[in-house]
């Protein structure tokens, strides 16, 4: 154990360099990824000093270390980045913030506390220490779904891969995963997978969707299936896989709007492997533990306009809060979790601010079948400046032009066009304090309606 | 007639292109789907993005991208020539894995540091 406490500091190894870490953080970032990068960055430029991010990977950047296809960063830097060149471009900008980082390490546990939460960690380095901080911010991203999560009947044979552990083994470890591929799902993560096994040599011999269009943007569509002839088959799904020590034939199956197999459509396909790219579910185990009010719509907690969570001082942005299709929207919404950390942090000092929010009441946004989810689901609208962002999904895809209504009673408070929207492609609108302040229920009715 | 979907925005055009009329483009829901539709029936070209060796216990493969967009029918040539590429630490993002791609202007770039 290489912890020493000296004066309320413990000095701890990360990697080969000892770091001194406080025991009393004004902020700790719970992830170094996109979201938790950009939330520390921005709660630095919020006016804190005291600052931590806690990684479980060796490296900072999460998910972006593999993702080392092109077409990150359009949104926020105008150009187009690889993963890696992405994530760089935040970890270049830690260089003299005195932010301490702390990789190769766990977060077992959140414990909220009036006055500050207490978080129980875990690392090879640090062994285990408790690390006490005035905010948290939740950036913990999200995690796919496997095998067992859509049970897909046959043999367990090796060759099963979920898309992203396939690209971590590929892009990173260096190992080739397979030599004939077929890919279930069309998630954006599956789709560059494709892509990716034809350039390293494989055969890919189809990409199979439970829904009748595609779960990924049309440029990884045209990109990485369209470029490489793979076909996409729609209202289609594997209904067994066949093979003793290594996957050898896989069935697929056309689907009826019941998702049910189609006797007599049956096509097989010789095949080593089978990729997964079935959906991603938030990783909130910690803060389920933390005893954060949930969302079961988005699996993540459920935020106010700020990315506060139920309870005061912990904050969430980022994949963990809801599933982003891209890293863009993601650094934008963590900044914003960032500077409202700061902001809750420094305002802890100004006990009237306090007393004020205590029984703050708030507007909730509310949902009908026409929308997936909102994020944020709750608005305090004094705590509004000019205008909120809400983003949201919907449940099916619009071909025609069709308005988002928000309304108050009957009343429509905010409406907005759009000219076409499909659910893999996160949707987003500003709502206006003014617009806000002239709400009278403590609802907001969210729907996709026809432009009359 | 050549038929592309416009990835420029979600909603997704169904394109024509007619190479005998002058690459004319129907379909398109704006004008940015002429452009779209024109530059890939005309001279389609992509970034390559993949990884090669390196000598690196902690990290086994560093990740490359062609720095500018080269043809399309020229991404599995540009494929190849990364196959015996080893890269020996430290690395920068940016240092040219591989100059000149087929004497034209685009280079195979580090997408990566890679220190040690």
């Amino acid at each position: 154990m290489s912890v020493v406490e000296t004066n309320g500091k413990q000095t701890v190894l990360d990697g080969m360099v000892a770091i001194e870490m406080l025991d009393k953080y004004e902020l700790i970032v719970i992830g170094g990824g996109p979201a938790g990068l950009s939330a520390a960055l921005s709660a630095r430029e919020h006016g804190l000093k005291r600052i931590l991010i806690v990684e479980r990977d060796v490296d900072l950047g999460g998910i972006l270390n593999q993702c080392i296809h092109n077409g990150f960063g359009l949104h926020y830097f105008g150009e187009e980045l690889t993963g890696p060149e992405y994530a760089a471009k935040f970890v270049d900008r830690l260089e003299g913030q005195s932010i301490d980082v702390l990789c190769d390490a766990m977060v077992l546990e959140i414990i909220p506390g009036e006055d500050g939460h207490v978080l129980r960690l875990m690392s090879m380095e640090a062994g285990y220490c408790t690390v006490r901080s005035r905010a948290i911010v939740l950036a913990m991203g999200c995690r796919e779904r496997t095998r067992g999560a859509i049970q897909i009947p046959g043999t367990r044979a090796a060759g099963i891969f979920t898309a992203g552990t396939a690209q971590r083994y590929v892009n990173i470890e260096g190992y080739m995963v397979g030599r004939r591929v077929i890919i279930l799902g069309s998630g954006d993560i599956g789709l560059i997978m494709a892509r990716r096994m034809v350039l390293e040599g494989a055969k890919v011999l189809a990409c199979v969707e439970i829904m009748p269009y595609p779960g990924g943007l049309a440029r990884n569509i045209v990109q990485c299936l369209q470029d490489f002839d793979v076909p996409l088959y729609l209202s289609h799904t594997i209904t067994k896989i066949e093979g003793k020590e290594r996957v050898e034939k896989v069935t697929v199956q056309e689907v009826n709007d019941r998702f049910e197999p189609i006797e007599g459509t049956e096509k097989v396909f010789d095949v080593d492997t089978v990729l997964l790219s079935v959906g991603l579910i938030p990783e909130n185990e910690l803060s389920h533990v933390a005893g954060v009010e949930m969302d079961a719509k988005t699996s993540g907690p459920i935020v106010f306009e700020n990315g506060e969570t139920s309870i005061p001082g912990i904050f969430a942005c980022g994949n963990v809060l809801h599933v982003h299709d891209l890293v863009d929207f993601v650094t934008t919404e963590s900044e914003g979790a960032g500077r409202a950390a700061a902001e809750y942090v420094l305002r802890q000092e100004d006990t009237t601010h306090v007393r004020m929010c205590e029984n703050e009441s708030y507007i909730s946004l509310v949902i009908d079948e026409s929308v997936a989810y909102t994020v944020p689901q709750r608005i305090r609208v004094l705590r509004i400046d000019d205008g909120v962002r809400v983003f949201f999904r919907v449940k099916a895809p619009h071909k025609t032009p069709k308005r988002i209504v928000f309304r108050d009673g009957e009343r429509i408070v905010a409406s907005f066009r759009r000219p076409y929207m499909t659910p893999g492609e996160m949707e987003h609108v500003t709502l206006q304090r003014a617009e806000l302040d002239n709400v009278s229920g403590n609802e907001l009715l969210i729907s996709v309606e026809e432009i009359r | 007639m050549k038929e592309y979907i416009c990835i420029i925005c979600p909603r997704g055009c169904h394109l024509t292109v007619d190479e005998e009329n002058d690459y004319a483009v129907t379909g398109n829901g704006c004008l940015r789907g002429v452009a779209y539709g024109r530059e890939e029936a005309m001279h389609p070209t992509r970034v390559v993005t993949s990884s090669v060796r390196v000598r690196s216990e902690k990290y086994p493969r560093c990740p490359v991208k062609t720095d500018l967009a080269i043809a399309k029918s020229d991404v599995a040539k540009a494929m190849l020539l990364l196959d015996g590429v080893e890269l020996v630490p430290p690395v920068h993002r940016g240092d040219i894995v591989i100059a000149s791609l087929f004497c034209g202007e685009a280079n195979f770039v580090a997408t990566r540091d890679i220190d040690e």
